[in-house]
């Protein structure tokens, strides 16, 4: 039949056709054009209001500058971030700005464009940035990666205000209240006091959900127990301080004690694992970021009544809270490195910061100390407060902090994605191996992680 | 000048006979030539994602860490000397072989049953049996990892109805081994199966009947019959299914993420978390390129003997 005949030069004009509709379709947030174009792959919030929240600041800054972006936003879950990071610095192409998890900073320094100049004006403005984040954005003194507020957390104490009341014969509201000041007890609340509990919930069949493979949420946590103690495997020079490590040794005779009323499932834990054990209402504790008391309120309303934010424990040493900063970088193949460097500098001011603190209700954290004094935090309910002490604020005298650190970061990075200290920890409760033969074995792994 | 319309094959006439193509005509022409453009897109998609990409691995594998200079066998080197890699060496062999072991008796039992079955009943059996392999492996594991779950495992909840203890799945080194290779081989069994099944399915009759009327027991007629005939496509089936299994990555990411204190891990796991997720790229590319000689060396000895015996057939 004549008509259904498809010529050579017609599927070349069909061609054309699709490929001009689709480069139109592109998915761009604004097309005002004549200020440029910019492509920025932030983070997928976990919070669907997260995105949203930051598609409008995005969005309003494209209109008052009359540039055109493109925003995707691109999901962690699968490493699809930590992959789409790879592949653009392998190709020297994709976005301008990008969402960098935690140690990527570190990683792409050399790919990235120096910040040092937005970081001092936000610095002049909004006081110190904390000092996890100062340590993963920072290279040789100089800012590669603009500390974000989307995506931060905080992996404080997340417990159930009964449980605690009933078999510790502690009340966390009153050690910790929704007001700028410290209870009574919060001074006591330290990881001997933390051993205690641990054992009154176990016995009483609400175990501590405490991780210990080598998801983040296990790294941060046992990060902050060895910080506590000022066990640092390697120290700011780069030399491994394992051996004849008092504070090392002290640590892990603790870890051992600890895991005694931990459940041996924990050693499979993932990151999701310690999140239903409190939502299901079988654990009295975890250190995570609220996520689990926001899920807890919408499957489980009775349990989220009964959550409670708080530091977790300070040690014989120090009283660190575990940090896991995100940071927005640009790419230094980037044609668009000014207004980048405009668009991160909006998106940190405190109005900003303010509507992403509260899209994700509270879980992002800003890199300001000056900026955790929000509404949001001390708004937010079920029950009223509960989120009040999660981001560290002066009055707590925390210091939010990075495990492996102050290790050099090339070193630290690798300690950390292969979970050195949740593995010393395993070993010895696990496979009963002498606290020698741990040592030595960490060692010897450490000493690879050195190689230039 | 050569031209067609004038010069004549012998004995036909000018107008009738067929021009002589040119040079290039004659080889667009030739079978061998057709044959070879119509698989120049696949040649170009393995060249673009298999060659280039060896080729590249084995340059990154030589640079050091922050991939500014040459360092040779360097990388290579450093690993052989790392408890956690030779531990990594040992569980990839230990699960490659074991799972291709299992993947293979079983698919050899459940290749018997069905050809043993009346032809309408064994489609059936034969489409249902075939789920586990066609469903994504990513997706399936999942499922597994619902079953063997730290804290709601659907196993421990049956042992439990038992009144038995319950069993670490993920979080005991043994038994998280155990795991990867259980769900390894629930995947890949059907593979065996379907290809057992086809290679029974073109056994002549007339041997079975011959060894019948020799007076040979079920076990002989499989000895002496079923296996030497089976013998080609069991070695192919194994090669493959070793290669596929070395390169497992996704059972174990999924599962265990290489844990309990790295007792899982394989090549590809482990190759993701020293090149991505530690940001060793050069390393991690030296990790994934272990398997290389050693497939090599299982490449070589199942291939010599299929080549062997099709020498002996001929």
């Amino acid at each position: 039949m004549e008509g259904s005949r498809i010529t050579r030069r017609g599927a070349l004009l069909g061609g054309a056709a699709l490929a001009a509709g689709t480069t139109l379709a592109a998915p761009y947030v604004h097309g005002q054009t004549t200020g440029g174009r910019l492509a920025v792959g932030l983070w997928d919030h976990w919070v669907p209001a997260g995105n949203d929240a930051m598609r409008a600041i995005v969005n309003e800054w494209a209109q008052r500058n009359r540039v055109d972006v493109q925003l995707d936003f691109i999901t962690s879950v699968g490493n699809k971030l930590l992959l789409t990071i790879a592949a653009e610095a392998q190709a020297r192409r994709g976005h301008d700005i990008l969402a960098f998890s935690t140690w990527l900073i570190q990683d792409h320094h050399r790919l990235l464009e120096p910040v040092d100049d937005v970081m001092g004006r936000l610095s002049q403005k909004y006081g110190k940035v904390n000092p996890a984040s100062e340590y993963l954005g920072k290279v040789n003194g100089r800012w590669h990666g603009v500390p974000a507020t989307s995506g931060s957390q905080y992996k404080g104490s997340e417990a159930r205000i009964d449980l605690f009341k009933q078999h510790v014969g502690l009340d966390v509201q009153a050690m910790y209240p929704a007001e700028t000041r410290l209870g009574p007890e919060a001074e006591n609340w330290n990881w001997d006091t933390f051993l205690t509990a641990a054992d009154k919930c176990n016995k009483a069949g609400y175990p501590f959900a405490l991780p210990a493979g080598t998801f983040s949420d296990a790294t941060d946590w046992i990060g902050a127990l060895f910080a506590c103690y000022g066990a640092h495997l390697v120290d700011e020079r780069g030399n491994v301080t394992v051996r004849n490590n008092d504070k090392v040794r002290q640590v892990m005779e603790y870890a051992v004690r600890l895991f005694e009323h931990i459940p041996s499932e924990m050693f499979a834990a993932d990151d999701a694992t310690n999140n239903r054990a409190l939502i299901s209402g079988r654990s009295a504790l975890i250190f995570n970021p609220p996520s689990a008391w926001a899920v807890a309120k919408r499957d489980a309303p009775q349990v989220a009544e009964q959550i409670w934010h708080f530091p977790s424990p300070k040690g014989p040493v120090a009283h660190y809270v575990p940090h896991l900063p995100f940071f927005w970088g640009i790419w230094n193949f980037s044609r668009a490195k000014s207004a980048a460097k405009d668009l991160l500098e909006y998106m940190s001011q405190r109005e900003q910061v303010a509507r992403m603190v509260d899209a994700s209700v509270g879980y992002d954290i800003p890199p300001f100390e000056s900026l955790t004094d929000l509404d949001t935090w001390a708004t937010v309910e079920p029950p009223k407060g509960t989120v009040f002490n999660y981001p560290v604020k002066p009055h707590h005298n925390a210091t939010p902090g990075i495990a492996y650190a102050p290790a050099p970061p090339e070193i630290a990075a690798q300690m950390y994605a292969q979970g050195i200290q949740a593995k010393m920890i395993a070993r010895m409760v696990q496979n009963r191996e002498p606290l020698e033969r741990t040592l030595a074995w960490a060692e010897r792994e450490i000493e690879g992680f050195r190689r230039g | 000048m050569a031209d067609g319309n004038t010069i004549t094959a012998r004995g036909i006439p000018a107008a009738i006979a067929p021009p002589r193509a040119g040079t290039l005509q004659r080889l667009a022409r030739r079978r061998s030539t057709l044959a070879f453009l119509m698989t120049l897109p696949l040649l170009a998609v393995i060249g673009g994602l298999v060659v280039y990409p060896f080729f590249y691995a084995i340059e990154l594998s030589m640079l050091n860490k922050r991939m500014t200079r040459f360092v040779g066998l360097d990388n290579y080197v450093f690993l052989l000397g790392r408890e956690t890699f030779q531990l990594v060496i040992f569980q990839s062999v230990l699960f490659a072989v074991s799972a291709v072991i299992a993947k293979a008796l079983i698919g050899f039992v459940l290749a018997h049953v069905l050809h043993t079955l009346p032809a309408r009943g064994q489609r059936k059996w034969r489409g249902m049996l075939l789920v586990p392999w066609v469903i994504p492996p990513a997706i399936s594991t999942l499922a597994w990892w619902w079953l063997f779950d730290p804290s709601y495992s659907a196993f421990n909840w049956l042992l439990a109805g038992i009144g038995a203890a319950p069993v670490p799945w993920l979080g005991d080194p043994g038994w998280a081994r155990f795991a990867v290779i259980l769900v390894n081989t629930w995947y890949g069994a059907p593979f065996f199966m379907i290809m057992y099944l086809a290679a029974l399915k073109s056994v002549p009759d007339q041997l079975y009947e011959a060894a019948a009327i020799d007076g040979a027991s079920a076990w002989q007629k499989l000895r002496y019959v079923t296996l030497p005939m089976m013998r080609n496509i069991i070695s192919i089936t194994v090669l493959f299914s070793l290669i596929v299994t070395f390169a497992n990555f996704d059972i174990v990411r999924v599962l265990t993420n290489g844990g309990p204190q790295d007792r899982t891990h394989l090549f590809g796991t482990y190759a993701f978390q020293v090149g991505i997720q530690s940001g060793d790229i050069p390393l991690g590319a030296a990790v994934s390129l272990f398997m290389f000689p050693l497939l090599a060396i299982f490449a070589i000895f199942i291939l010599r003997g299929v080549s062997r015996r099709t020498k002996e057939g001929l």
